[in-house]
Formats: structure tokens, sequence, C-alpha cells
């Protein structure tokens, strides 16, 4: 079962960093997700799972056969951080297509190469008193 | 250790900035209040930082188990004199950061969710600083990952999101990385709590998995410190974020990575070996490459940016020295370079708004319009560049008197030539954006109005560069403490598990 698990978890991050090394960035945030659910399983097995039976400790003592709780709780926390990073990074793939009218990553990692634009005065931006500006939304 | 612990004073540098985002968002649009909540909340985490430091340097390392869960099976927070010092800085440069936020600026970010967003990016960097427990530290780097990755883009435009696409996937790829190490360590040692960790080193009885797994974790960190060959991302995103963003990060986020790199390899490998091998090799490579690097730029802030990454070379030569000596030159450094940096790159903003542009040919007549500011920019940039009496010449002094103990010449000639480049750079900025008359004229020169805040934050950071500079004593007193702790890391076993360790 382990090893099954294992070679899983390799196969998993070849797809994905063939996913990231694509110049599409649409193929870029799915490689990013698939390497860290690769993790996930790779963490999950890291921590060995032989047991075949829930670790609930009674007065009898651990059960034979528990499952090693800790790696689950650990992997059950990585996957809801990582389910906030792969929302955060869609909307960043959704606003540079907006913006940039294009996902090629290159296209898109030159404009920050780009000379920094002038700013603009201060007058024209901000007609009235300066500490007051800050409620707009 | 005689008295208890003061367990709430442990966690208060989770709670003051968590507290403080709520209370941010809960304050919704009325941005006056965000802003006094804000600066409150930053100057009580200062307090509480340094309340911290006195505590820690009487009492030596202060643990709290979490829940009362004891040490291999709960969480524990441990705070030495390294994790006292690094909390009271965040909290300084915090107050710095959004106070300066508070200056008039047409940047669309201003006025956003900023102060709500800082915060939040701090609980992430004080977590990190004041945990003992490895999937922890990934927890709090994802944390100050996610309010990173929010700030980064505030405000919002092509540049910026174009820099943010870089940021975003390798500092995610970077965090994967470090969660299959902590896993891989979990799968091998059995434990993840740091002081388990190392006295399975320290007795030997570590496992030989747990090596290769704890390697991949200090490439994770090297990448968040911008080491060679792993800095790219940070000089082709830094310089697009709303300038008090950028300062934060400058002085904060790589200074993370350093940190756990110096937590991680003092505790498990406090005897030099081949770790240290390699490190001093990447410090060097580091401190050089991001030195040439800022020669070629001709922005005021993607010539900072590349000064981070050669400073961040300076603290991993003190780590991978190794003698006490130089472990106390990388703290001393740790703490004068956050507060340097964070306030070139404020001043650096601030001429920018002045003249109308960061690029330095567009720049120009700032010595003539505002000596203040010139002189402002004067002190950071020499201390930068290590020139006594200021704080960064006794940093590097310490820091190369170490490389020349332990023979290493050459560690010792690549600190003292980037020094020399790190001069060049400074003046070439001062030369283009101060003493050289503006292109378009001395009309052309801003206001200065509204910037009254933007003006007290940098001359506060200033202010303190000048007293570490002048009172270095008392502060290399408190690094080499500091890195007698680190250099023993029995002490630390002891403080957590309560035993004797190795």
């Amino acid at each position: 079962m382990e090893i099954i698990a294992a070679i899983t978890a390799g196969i998993l991050v070849s797809i994905g960093v063939w996913l990231l090394l694509d110049r599409n960035l649409v193929r870029v945030v799915l490689g990013v997700v698939v390497i860290g659910n690769a993790i996930n399983i790779a963490v999950l097995t890291g921590g060995r799972f032989n047991g075949t039976t829930a670790p609930f400790t009674s007065a009898a003592g651990v059960p034979e056969l528990a499952s090693n709780p800790l790696p689950q709780a650990l992997v059950l926390t990585a996957i809801v951080i990582g389910f906030a990073l792969f929302v955060f990074a869609l909307a960043v793939l959704k606003r540079t297509w907006e913006l940039h009218g294009t996902t090629a990553t290159d296209r898109v990692t030159e404009v920050a190469e780009d000379d920094a634009p002038d700013l603009a005065p201060p007058a024209l931006a901000t007609p009235s008193a300066p500490a007051d500006r800050e409620g707009r939304r | 250790m005689s008295t208890a612990p003061p367990h709430l004073l442990l966690v208060a540098p989770l709670l003051v900035p968590l507290a403080t985002a709520i209370l941010c968002l809960l304050a919704g649009n009325r941005p006056r209040l965000v802003q006094s909540l804000s600066v409150g909340g930053a100057a009580l985490l200062a307090a509480v930082g340094l309340a911290l430091v006195h505590l820690a340097d009487r009492d030596g390392i202060l643990v709290s188990q979490m829940s009362g869960w004891a040490a291999p099976y709960g969480i524990s927070l441990v705070v030495d004199r390294l994790s006292a010092a690094m909390v009271a800085i965040t909290g300084i440069i915090a107050g710095a950061t959004v106070i300066y936020a508070l200056a008039h600026d047409t940047d669309p970010a201003r006025g956003k969710d900023f102060h709500l967003l800082v915060h939040g990016l701090l609980v992430g960097v004080c977590g990190a600083f004041v945990t003992g427990d490895v999937f922890n530290l990934y927890v709090w780097f994802e944390v100050l990952l996610v309010g990173s990755f929010a700030l980064i883009v505030l405000g919002g435009g092509k540049r910026r999101l174009a820099g943010t696409v870089v940021y975003l996937f390798l500092n995610l790829l970077a965090t994967l990385l470090f969660l299959l190490a902590a896993g891989l360590v979990y799968g091998a040692a059995g434990t993840l709590n740091m002081a388990g960790l190392a006295q399975q080193f320290a007795a030997g009885t570590a496992p030989p998995g747990v090596q290769a797994a704890l390697v991949l974790m200090l490439v994770a960190f090297s990448i968040k410190a911008a080491l060679f060959p792993v800095f790219g991302w940070l000089p082709a995103s830094y310089h697009v974020a709303w300038t008090p963003v950028s300062a934060l990060f400058a002085g904060l986020l790589t200074k993370v990575g350093v940190y756990a790199l110096i937590r991680m390899v003092t505790l498990l490998w406090p005897e030099a070996g081949l770790i240290h091998d390699v490190l001093l090799w990447v410090a060097c490579a580091t401190m050089l490459i991001g030195v040439l690097g800022a020669a070629a730029q001709t922005e005021v802030r993607r010539i900072l940016s590349f000064h981070i990454v050669s400073q961040v070379g300076y603290m991993v030569l003190g780590l991978a020295l190794a003698t006490p000596l130089a472990l106390a030159g990388a703290v001393f450094y740790l703490i004068h370079h956050i507060v340097v940096k964070a306030n070139l790159f404020f001043i650096g903003g601030i001429a920018a708004r002045l003249t109308g542009s960061e690029r330095l040919p567009a720049m120009g007549g700032l010595y003539a319009h505002s000596p203040w500011l010139a002189l402002l920019f004067a002190i950071p940039a020499l201390s930068l560049a290590g020139i006594p009496p200021l704080s960064g010449f006794w940093a590097k002094f310490v820091l190369v008197r170490a490389s020349l103990d332990a023979g290493v010449w050459m560690a010792a000639a690549v600190a003292l030539v980037t020094g020399i480049f790190t001069l060049l750079s400074m003046s070439k900025i001062w030369n283009e954006a101060f003493l050289k008359a503006h292109p378009a004229g001395a009309a052309a020169i801003r206001s200065s109005r509204g910037q009254g805040p933007a003006m007290w934050a940098a001359a506060g950071l200033a202010a303190i560069t000048i007293m570490i500079g002048i009172g270095a004593g008392p502060v290399m007193d408190y690094a080499s403490a500091a890195a007698a702790q680190l250099s023993d890391p029995r002490q630390y076993i002891r403080a957590v598990l309560g035993v004797e360790g190795g």
C-alpha cells in the first residue's frame, strides 16, 4: 500500500513539474496544484499508514494496528492552506488575463522589468487635503 | 529557571497583531480609526518585543507549552535572545511602516486594506520567530505568505500584477518543498519538535533519512532568504509593490528565512561541518552576485533589492563560520540590517514622490531642495556600506574579524570588496537623486506637503541606526549572549524538553 502511494506521489510530482515548465500560466497554476497534492500524499505516506483501525485510545490502551493520526492532521492543515493559495493563484490568473490579455508567462513577467512609471503629480489625483482620502473603496 | 515563564507574554507576539487585524477588519471603512488601531497595535507589539528581550536576557530561554501539552506532544513556543530581538525589531519596523503609510501618496494601494493585511502578515512573521515546532513553522510561513501575496498586489495594475506572478509561484514552490521536508522529517525521525530533533542529533541517534529531508528544508529556507542561486524571485518582484509594502518586505521577509536557517543549523549542526562549508561558498557567492547585480540597475528600489540579496550573504557568512564571534556578528547584522534596509526603501520612496520618478536619470536636485532628506538618506546608506561609527561598520567589522580568526581569508576579502561595491552603489543613488540637478529643472520638484509621517518614520529608524552604532557595546553584548545560546543547543533542549540533551 505504501509503495503504491509513494509511486503515485512521484508520478504526480513529475506531472506537476512538467506542467510548471509550460509557458502558459494556466498550466503553471495547475502544476502547482498537482505538486501540492502530490506532496500531501507524500507527507501522508512518510508518516506510514499501515494502521487499519482508528486511533481511539481507551482505558485498555492504544488499539493494535492503530493508524498514526498526526500525518493526517498535518495533511488536513496543508490541504486547507493549499486550497486558499490555489484560490488566490486563480484570482491572480484571472486578473492577469484581464489586464495583460495573455497567459504566456514570459510576456507577463517581462512587464515587471519595464521602467518604473512616472508618479502622478499629487494635485491631479487627490485635490483636497491628503489626510482624509482613505475611505475610497 | 526559578520563576514560571510569563505564558501570556509568550503568546502576545501572536495575539497582538491578530487582535489588531481583526479590529481593523471590524473598523471597516472608518480610515482614521483603522489607522489609530494599526499604529497602536504595532506600538504594542514593539513593547511586547522589548519586554521579551528584557526577560530573555534575564531568565534565559523562555518556554511555554501550548494547551499544557508537554513538549514532544504539543506545540512549544520558545523565545531565546535571538527570537526576542527579532520580535522587538519586527514591532519597531511594523510601527515605522504603518506610520509611513499615513503619508500622502497617489498610489492606488493607499486607502485599501493595507493596515489589516500588514497585521495579518505580522502574525505569521512573529509566529515563525517564536515557534519551537517544525510543522508549526510551516503554518506561520503560510500565514505570512498569504499576507504578503495580498500586500504585494495591493493597488493592482499591469506591472504590479506581473511582479506578483513571479513572487507568487516561486514562493509557493519553496513552501511546498518545506512541507515535503517537514513530512519526510516526521517520517524519519518521528518528531517535529525542534528540541526533539536537536536531541536526536546531539545523541547521534538521528536516522540517516532525516539528514536528506533536513537539507531539503534548508533549500526551502534558502529560497525564502534569497540566497545564491535561488534569489531570482526577489529583485524581480520587490520593486513593483507600493513603497511601504516594499520596505516592510525588504526589512522582514527574507530575514524570516535567515532566522529559520540560523535556528535549524545551529540547533542540529552546532559543530562546523559539510553544511557549513557549503553555506560559506553560498554566502560568498550571494554577497558578490547581489552587489554586482545592483551595479547594473538604474532604479532606486531595484538597486536596493539587489543589495538585500548581497546583505543576506553577510548573515549567512556568520552562520557558516559557526564560531561564537561569527554568530554574534550574524545576529548583530540581522538587527542592524532590518532597520537600515527598511529605512532606505522609505527614503527612496520619499525621494521618488518628490522628484516624480524612481528612475535615477529622471531624478535629481534633492540636496538643494530638501537637505534634511539628503541627511536622512546618508545615514542608512553609509551604515549599509559599513562606514564607522554607524551600525553597519560594527556588523561588518565583527564578521571580517571572525573570518580572519577562522583563517577564511577568501570570505574576509569578499566581505570587504562587497562593502566597497555597496558604497559605490549608494554614491550612485546619492549623485543621481540628490546632487545632480533635476533634469526638468528645479521647479519640477514637488512639494513635500503631506510627507510628514513618512519623514518621521525615516528619522526614527535613522535614529535607531545611530544608536546601534554609538551604543554598539551593549548591543554587541546582547548579540554575543544570543550567539552563546545558539552555539550550545543543550540549553535549548533542556529548556524545552526539561531533560539533559546529548
